[in-house]
């Protein structure tokens, strides 16, 4: 049935984390990247949200609530309306454990979820992104070889989240020797779970980024990792790579949008505030268009963003519609910060407003894979 | 909870609607072709083809919402054709929605059954409805309505008309009501039919009227008196607009999912599939513009979607359908031109309906208010501003 009602379950969660956005990380957004540091204050307030606790059922250790993209979607735009990097900060580690939750065999999940699931729980990041031009994740430079009793994974891996201090990776990587594109662009993929401490995995440097500066980002080197049968997320019988990568498609457009919505309510004010020529330049057209423009695609991306959310949720291929969610919400958020920088004229160029940060974040979000699910 | 997919009962009305519009689809480019002729209400295919309201019996409230539903069906048909239908219901006109919008239940009770048009436009006079010259005068038991009305919707079918015009020249948007007349009204003409660039087979008319002498009773409402704020009585007519905007975007989308749909098919022909998923570095350039495309008709439906859903919930949808109707009106122009794009040369030849679908959507972004009349409305509400203030 066609609705755009949310639950009040997800009314609820949204207030609750609108106020905390809007308060708590809006305010600590600024300095959050002069440092490019997250500040423990704000991340240890977000944590006590349970975001990752309250979808991981009692029985792997979590507080059992209800598993819903609809309401990760719903959580991460109100989130990334305070700010975008630590509303990834705040909601990355959840990736990790969703995707052992929803491909993970019993044992894995066993195994593996309560650690995440616990007060100062342990971090698992995603390893998606390579160090090459024109990323695209059907088609990696990272490969899981077969050897006796399990896999030998070798690549390159950049822009996982939260890397540094993660206890666990999830590796995507391509099987060795398996053609892709037939039975669709993630045939030929595979999920591996890496402790740190494995051999032949180095975390390297951090990777410095243009925007979302306060979110450290690692990148890992495999040199012949070897991975037991146990560790291929879903067991002999694989998973489907391709339900992570659009949950994580989902995940960064639903963060767009809050953003979108962000710079959409500074410069409506801002617009109205500032005098040119005797009248506001709200009441120009020029202005106003623009304006008007940024409220008509803020509500168009985020349907789209539900609309995958809700594929993913009722179980439906995701992957169509999480593509042009993805696609349209990049290029409309990124026109949105551009024009409200425009709307601020010099203004916006200082760093004194935080639109500057946001075209920077819009322009970052735009092009990363697999950092933040749903 | 939040979901986008119809009902399995609403799903199979849509199927059936999809399956009649292949059937509207085999006509039209006759009457694209031939615009002196209007489509008959009945194609021959209607005496062994059932309709697809049968199906609509089956409806319960746990379906879809009706006005979301009326959307879904409004595109659907027009992906068969924008003006020919296996079999046109009676009461289908934009000025059977105003008599309903307006009209006493007595009214609705007399000329409801007829097809009525709605003469809004003159020729001095188009996005900006408060400078509607036709007057109306009252003379003892009747009104006079002397003016021009252009672009009048199915005028020359229309078995009757709701127009507006003024009571009080002075008292500006305050002083228009809506009036019906009957064809063959004495002094009420119909001019021409225009010759259009597209939706030829939807007549369009010009009407003037002439010393034309209707009952008093004719006013819609029977509301004779003129408010004294400055919109009161200006707002309640546009209160009929609130489900039309999303409506013809939802036309026009219909149109450029066909576009869409015809760009796959040739493109597969060609050799060039569309893969949903992989990275753009996996994509043609070609299907990479395809997906962007269908991205957009994805956006653009789903806020009309929102606005209709809103009505169904007996809430407030000015700003969303102005929204829908704005984010339409650009998508249908950008989608069936960058349709053309994609497919080169044959996107231009008439052995195709691409370039009539072209063609067609062109007035999505100008009838109902134009897209920077709607960029207008959506600024003055997100500001705050008053008419005045954001003109």
């Amino acid at each position: 049935m066609i609705s755009f009602e949310p639950t009040e379950d997800q009314e609820l969660v949204r207030s609750t984390v609108r106020e905390f956005a809007a308060d708590s990380l809006r305010a600590a957004a600024r300095d959050a990247d002069e440092a490019g540091e997250l500040p423990a204050a704000v991340l240890d307030a977000a944590g006590s949200l349970g975001l990752v606790a309250s979808q991981i059922p009692e029985s792997y250790g979590g507080v059992g609530g209800e598993r819903s993209p609809i309401t990760n979607a719903i959580v991460l735009e109100e989130l990334a309306y305070g700010d975008a990097a630590l509303a990834l900060a705040a909601f990355a580690p959840a990736e990790f454990a969703l995707a052992i939750l929803d491909h993970g065999t019993d044992e894995q999940r066993r195994r593996l979820l309560p650690a995440l699931a616990g007060d100062r729980a342990a971090i698992g990041a995603l390893a998606v992104v390579e160090p090459t031009p024109a990323f695209d994740p059907s088609r990696l430079a990272t490969f899981a070889e077969r050897v006796s009793g399990g896999w030998r994974v070798t690549g390159e891996k950049t822009f996982v989240a939260l890397g540094e201090g993660a206890s666990h990776f999830l590796v995507i990587a391509r099987v060795a020797g398996r053609d892709a594109d037939a039975a669709g662009p993630y045939a030929s993929h595979a999920a591996l779970v890496v402790p740190r401490d494995a051999r032949g995995l180095a975390v390297g440097d951090r990777e410095p980024t243009l925007g979302l500066r306060a979110l450290p980002f690692a990148r890992l080197a495999l040199d012949g990792v070897e991975v037991p049968d146990g560790d291929v997320l879903g067991g002999d019988a694989g998973c489907d790579v391709g339900r992570i990568v659009a949950s994580a498609r989902v995940g960064l457009a639903a963060a767009q949008v809050g953003l979108a919505r962000a710079v959409m309510e500074y410069a409506i004010p801002y617009a109205k505030d500032r005098v040119a020529f005797g009248e506001p330049i709200a009441r120009k057209q020029a202005i106003a268009f623009l304006l008007a423009d940024m409220a008509i695609e803020v509500d168009a991306m985020r349907w789209l963003v539900w609309k995958a959310a809700s594929d993913l949720e009722h179980g439906r291929d995701a992957l169509r519609s999480s593509h042009h969610a993805r696609s349209y919400v990049a290029s409309q958020t990124m026109k949105i910060a551009d024009d409200g920088l425009q709307v601020l004229g010099g203004h916006g160029f200082i760093r004194e407003h935080p639109v500057e940060l946001w075209y920077r974040h819009a322009r970052t979000l735009g092009v990363l894979e697999g950092v933040v699910g749903v | 909870m939040i979901d986008f997919e119809p009902t399995l009962t609403d799903a199979k009305i849509l199927a059936a609607v999809r399956e009649e519009g292949l059937v509207a689809r085999r006509y039209a480019r006759h009457y694209d072709e031939h615009e002196e002729e209007f489509p008959p209400d009945h194609l021959p295919e209607a005496g062994t083809m059932r309709s697809h309201a049968r199906l609509f019996g089956a409806r319960t409230d746990a379906d879809d919402g009706m006005a979301v539903l009326s959307m879904l069906v409004a595109a659907g048909q027009t992906w068969g054709d924008y003006s020919v239908r296996l079999r046109r219901p009676s009461g289908g006109g934009l000025g059977n929605a105003a008599l309903r919008a307006a009209g006493t239940p007595e009214q609705q009770a007399r000329w409801g059954h007829l097809l009525l048009a709605m003469a809004i436009t003159e020729p001095g006079c188009g996005s900006d409805p408060s400078r509607v010259r036709t007057t109306a005068v009252k003379d003892g038991d009747h009104w006079v309505l002397n003016g021009e009305k252009i672009f009048v919707t199915t005028g020359c079918r229309a078995q009757g008309v709701v127009v507006w015009a003024t009571i009080d020249p002075s008292a500006g948007r305050a002083g228009i009501k809506s009036f019906l007349i009957e064809k063959g009204t004495p002094g009420f003409v119909v001019v021409r039919k225009e010759k259009k660039l597209g939706i030829r087979s939807d007549d369009t008319a010009a009407y003037a009227f002439e010393d034309c002498r209707i009952p008093r009773e004719n006013l819609l409402g029977l509301d004779e008196s003129i408010p004294k704020e400055s919109s009161g009585g200006f707002r309640e007519v546009m209160k009929t607009f609130n489900m039309t905007r999303p409506a013809v975007a939802a036309l026009g989308l219909g149109m450029s999912q066909a576009a869409l749909d015809f760009t796959r098919d040739e493109l597969a022909r060609a050799g060039v599939a569309v893969q949903y998923g992989a990275g753009a570095a996996s994509q043609p350039a070609l299907a990479q513009r395809f997906l962007e495309l269908e991205a957009l008709q994805e956006a653009a439906m789903l806020t009309v979607l929102r606005a209709a859903w809103l009505a169904d919930q007996r809430k407030a949808n000015n700003l969303e359908s102005s929204i829908c109707k704005a984010k339409a009106g650009a998508a249908v122009r950008t989608i069936t031109q960058g349709c053309i794009e994609i497919l080169g040369p044959i996107g231009v030849s008439r052995e195709h309906l691409l370039e009539k679908w072209f063609r067609d959507v062109r007035i999505t972004d100008i009838y109902e208010g134009t897209g920077q009349i709607q960029r207008l409305i959506i600024a003055r509400t997100i500001l705050g501003y008053t008419r005045d203030e954001l003109n």
